[in-house]
């Protein structure tokens, strides 16, 4: 056959790498506001992009949930290891990803995350404990198991994380994973993101049980329900249970409860929404509740929030101009990675 | 006659179905209120209501042996798969449990259920859900496998599965949902289950394509000056080998078009059963147009690259004509200039 390996494709990141990126929104409250305005420019950037018909494809928005992924991105340690899921341009954002990736991905550009072949659901970052995004439900559960176990094994000190939505509760991956890790007592944290809709089902219309983490009753788990417009109230949930993992105490699980301010998907207007729930959400929006809450304590103020706001945008249409300029990939590109090479 | 999409034809063969026989049910995850998210389900749930009509948890698992069960039961369950790619979390239920029922009560119990799914590239789903998965399907004994090609055949087979008495697959292709075609529905356009149709008569090869490739090869056809006969295979197992055979032993030549990558799948199926039967009377060998063996990339360039599009398709068909030899596959040309 004619396809050798071909050259490794050589990503422009934005001046800063993924890892600055993320120790930013570790250490510093105001990184972590800033995080949440680009995920809320990046959403609206890759609408306009599928409006304008340059971005094809399924694609996923997270606006009104961007404190669960920045919450998340804060408390686990860029040597942990996430695995995420189909909704996760906020998650790999807050991780650390590049606006550039995020939409050279959404684009189909050779500079996305995964070279244009996975498609926006499909983000990773290696760098910063971004291993792997699952579009099946539920999959991801028992393979943060199985991390927690190599990190067990290892010794490392690594504690893996799944995140997931509400839907994804009923399917057998997330029972047979939490049984083993709690029956195994690894250090993971499985967290389920409640934006309150699995496609176009309200989840107390899927569930038998509520609040969802009560599940972890039943795998003598820890369990806590979590206000997910609040990044502290995330980091503080968060961080709490990375820690019980870390320290040798097993797994828990967590339920952030958000919401989706658009449909499950471009198509969908989301007709199914009781009147006025949007808006009582949209009045807890995450980046609101975070400004405020930093004004109050004299860390900004509004001429600051705007300047904020706008250097996101300005980041964020960057990145798109920088991806729409970039190549796609080859066809050669879908032949490479199919099997690693042997090491041996 | 109606004008009808390939979603409204599924739709409408729904409610034939559930109006004719008070044991079909249907459900799957969203398919009641919302219609399902291809719309092949609107207004069941309206005019069946919500004891025949029901929306289920995403629990794939369940959806499979819930139908299993409730055939066994007595109903005639029709449940959605939304995308065939998620039948990998439910496959013990079909082929293990469902397909077998009937041998293993040595026919006391019968599981009349019918899984519908939609499959196969072409939409920018990428690789988890874009796949056609009939392998998974073909080795299993018990099961039926059919792949429907347009608005008609989703009509006509559909209905007949729902009337089978042991469990069927039904494949649809997710990029002709919306693609129309005029068929009057009812019982005289039920298509029997195991029998292929000839869509154009040809003397000069025989072209056998499924689902989406059907179209793309009668494109492809088109755009050639040659007598080619085109045939819809439509029942995948089992698959009309008379038929088939017929047609190729009056041509001398076969060719396949497969969504599907060149391992596995129905294609070397049909090319293996024609070899060994008509081995001495082909008089070119046996050409099968794929995809080639990776995952469905995203981008659409080389979504519609993997993919054997009608372009393609004609190049391939038109060098084998010419020369009775095999065109080598695209990629096996990287780089060469075509
Ligand atoms: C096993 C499986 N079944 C069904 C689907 C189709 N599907 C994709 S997203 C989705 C809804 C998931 O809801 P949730 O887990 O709440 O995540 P959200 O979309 O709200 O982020 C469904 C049913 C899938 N991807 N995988
Ligand atoms: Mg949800």
């Amino acid at each position: 056959m004619a396809i050798g390996k071909g050259p490794e494709v050589v990503t422009t990141y934005d001046a800063k790498t993924p890892l600055m990126r993320r120790e930013e929104v570790i250490a510093d409250p105001l990184a972590r506001l800033e995080r949440m305005m680009e995920i809320r420019h990046a959403e609206q950037k890759i609408r306009e992009l599928h409006e304008e018909g340059l971005a094809w494809g399924s694609t996923h928005s997270c606006d009104g949930q961007e404190a669960v992924a920045v919450g998340i991105a804060a408390a686990v340690a860029p040597t942990d290891h996430v695995v995420g899921a189909h909704r996760g341009h906020g998650l790999g954002l807050a991780l650390g990803l590049t606006p550039e990736q995020l939409l050279g991905e959404t684009l189909g550009r050779s500079v996305g995350a995964v070279e244009g072949l996975g498609g926006s659901p499909h983000l990773v970052e290696t760098s910063v404990g971004l291993v792997f995004t699952v579009t099946l439900m539920g999959a991801g559960i028992p393979i943060a198991a199985g991390l927690a176990l190599a990190a067990e094994v290892q010794g490392s000190g690594r504690v893996a994380v799944a995140v997931f939505g509400d839907g994804s509760v009923n399917i057998g991956a997330f029972h047979e994973g939490l049984n083993l890790a709690s029956l195994w007592k690894l250090p993971a944290v499985f967290v389920i993101e409640n934006n309150h809709y699995g496609e176009f089902s309200r989840y107390d219309r899927t569930t038998a049980v509520e609040p969802l983490a009560r599940r972890a009753e039943a795998y003598d788990l820890p369990w806590e329900l979590v206000d997910g417009q609040d990044v502290d109230a995330v980091i503080a949930a968060v961080g709490a249970a990375v820690e019980r993992a870390r320290v040798g105490e097993g797994p828990t699980l967590l339920e952030l409860r958000t919401y989706r301010y658009f449909g499950h998907s471009r198509s969908d207007r989301a007709p199914y929404r009781p009147e006025g729930e949007l808006e009582a959400w949209r009045a807890r929006d995450p980046i609101r509740i975070l400004g405020e809450r930093l004004e109050a304590v004299g860390m900004v103020d509004a001429d600051a929030l705007a300047e904020i706001d706008e250097r996101c945008r300005e980041r964020i249409e960057a990145a798109a101009a920088h991806a729409l300029a970039s190549p796609v990939a080859d066809p050669g590109a879908m032949f490479r990675h199919v099997y690693p090479e042997p090491n041996r | 006659m109606a004008r009808l999409r390939m979603n409204q034809a599924i739709g409408a063969a729904l409610a034939d179905a559930m109006a004719e026989d008070p044991t079909v049910v249907v459900f799957g995850e969203d398919v009641a209120a919302a219609g399902g998210v291809f719309k092949t389900s609107v207004g069941l749930l309206e005019r069946f209501g919500p004891e025949r009509v029901r929306d289920t948890p995403i629990s794939e698992m369940a959806i499979v042996g819930t139908a299993v069960g409730a055939a066994m039961g007595g109903l005639r369950p029709v449940a959605e798969i939304m995308f065939a790619d998620f039948f990998g979390v439910a496959l013990d239920q079909v082929v293990t449990q469902g397909a077998l029922v009937h041998y293993l009560t040595r026919g006391a119990v019968t599981v009349p259920m019918v899984i519908r799914s939609s499959v196969g590239a072409g939409r920018g789903f990428a690789a988890t859900h874009s796949r056609t998965v009939e392998e998974w399907f073909l080795s299993a004994p018990g099961l039926k496998l059919v792949e429907v090609s347009g608005a008609r055949t989703a009509y006509g087979l559909l209905r007949a599965a729902v009337r089978e008495e042991g469990p069927v697959v039904v494949l649809e292709p997710r990029a002709l949902y919306g693609t129309r075609e005029e068929f009057e529905p009812g019982d005289d356009a039920v298509i029997p289950l195991g029998v292929a149709e000839v869509r154009r008569e040809g003397a000069d090869a025989t072209v056998v394509a499924v689902g989406q490739t059907v179209g793309i090869a009668s494109e492809a056809i088109e755009r050639l000056d040659a007598s080619i006969e085109l045939i819809d295979l439509l029942t995948l197992r089992p698959w009309d080998v008379e038929t088939v055979l017929a047609s190729v032993a009056r041509t001398g030549r076969l060719a396949l078009v497969e969504e599907h990558p060149f391992t596995g799948g129905w294609g070397p199926e049909v090319a293996s059963r024609v070899g060994q039967e008509l081995f001495g009377e082909l008089t070119s060998p046996i050409l099968r147009i794929t995809a080639p063996d990776v995952p469905v990339p995203f981008t659409r360039d080389l979504e519609f690259r993997y993919l054997p599009t009608a372009e393609y398709v004609a190049a391939q068909l038109g060098r084998w004509l010419e020369t009775d030899t095999l065109p080598s596959p695209w990629w096996e040309r990287i780089g060469e200039e075509v």
